[in-house]
């Protein structure tokens, strides 16, 4: 198993910045993921990318835990640093009835597409992003595809007939 | 003596034959197919224009990369929702004469892909002239489709083979499913997009309706 002790200590980091910022700690699989409260998600990322060398986003995805969950959607951020090496999770929590969390593309460019991949599937909004629309699914594409109670055919009818 | 010369002692010089005859006939001998490959279905596609089967024997093989060229469309592949418009303006920029040629379960039925990214047929959107099955189809199956398009043709009339007039095709939008882009100017002055799902609706289409 991987030794975290130096993931660790990067939350140690976090939490002497702002107490707050850290819902919770998971480690795992020799993998450390942080939950962080929706509202401080960009202060965190910029934290961890200024003070901390986590420069690369390496992928943001969005989580359907299934409709009888609450709350029932996670946005998973997966950090990166080129610098010294580290991988570190982030989490956010969101519920059924307000699936909005703030964009980071103002801290990574790369979470533009990332961030419209997750609203177009999962139909969770980013705040103040620049450019929300479907990337996937054609435009005019009724629901989110990769919901847990989207219907696999499809909700009827459609255009096509 | 070469052919030639004991052809031309022996033929007369005025032959009387069915217009329709001499125009099928130059027609089946020389299908160019477009060069549209969707899905698994394209590689045995190419396959059938390759030493092995060499689609060439039945004047076939003339894959030509832009669709103002060929009049037969091979819709090799599922065909998904988002691919549909761009097929649609892919027939639609073939010049009369076209075929289409549905290959494989997948562009026939949706196959197994019964989902909601998949095209639950290809004659959804396209008129097609003849069905593959298989899955995919082996290469002799689709020579022999051609050569099947090739009956048909030759029982057609060169009457029913035109391009739509201009002012008909200008009033027509592009395809009723999903738009490939957000339109262009003239798409979006279109008056009757309600009435018409296709950008040019062709002789089979017409047949269909009356």
């Amino acid at each position: 198993m991987t030794d975290t002790k130096v993931l660790h200590e990067f939350v140690e980091k976090l939490k002497a910045e702002e107490d707050a910022w850290i819902e919770d700690v998971v480690d795992s699989y020799g993998e450390v993921t942080i939950y962080v409260p929706r509202e401080s998600i960009v202060d965190v990322c910029w934290v961890l990318k200024k003070k901390h060398g986590f420069d690369m986003l390496a992928d943001l995805c969005g989580v359907d835990r299934g409709p009888e969950e609450d709350p029932r959607f996670e946005v998973n951020y997966h950090l990166f640093s080129t610098i010294h090496y580290n991988r570190l999770r982030l989490k956010v929590l969101l519920t059924e009835d307000d699936p909005k969390v703030k964009t980071v593309t103002t801290v990574w460019k790369t979470a533009n597409w990332h961030e419209r991949e997750t609203y177009d599937l999962f139909g969770i909004f980013f705040d103040n992003h620049p450019d929300l629309r479907r990337i996937l699914l054609p435009s005019d594409f009724d629901g989110h595809a990769l919901r847990k109670d989207y219907p696999l055919r499809g909700y009827e009818p459609y255009s096509l007939n | 003596m070469g052919l030639e010369n004991q052809i031309f002692e022996s033929l007369p010089d005025i032959i009387t034959v069915k217009l329709d005859a001499v125009i099928n006939w130059a027609r089946k001998s020389s299908l160019w197919p477009a060069t549209f490959g969707l899905a698994c279905c394209a590689i045995e596609m190419m396959n059938s224009v390759s030493a092995r089967n060499d689609l060439s024997r039945f004047g076939a093989e003339t894959f030509r990369a832009s669709p103002r060229q060929a009049d037969v469309m091979i819709v090799s592949g599922r065909v998904s929702r988002k691919m549909a418009p761009v097929l649609r303006r892919i027939y639609d920029q073939m010049p009369e004469p076209k075929w289409v040629i549905s290959m494989g379960a997948c562009a026939t039925s949706g196959g197994v892909f019964d989902n909601y990214a998949i095209v639950q047929g290809v004659d959804k959107v396209v008129p097609v002239d003849i069905y593959i099955p298989g899955c995919p189809p082996r290469p002799e199956m689709l020579v022999h489709a051609i050569m099947m398009l090739q009956e048909k043709i030759m029982n057609e009339s060169v009457k029913d083979r035109h391009d739509t007039f201009e002012k008909e095709s200008r009033e027509s939008i592009v395809p009723g499913t999903l738009p490939v882009t957000e339109g262009t100017q003239l798409e979006a002055k279109s008056k009757n997009a309600e009435n018409k799902p296709y950008t040019v609706p062709s002789r089979h289409e017409k047949r269909r309706s009356s």
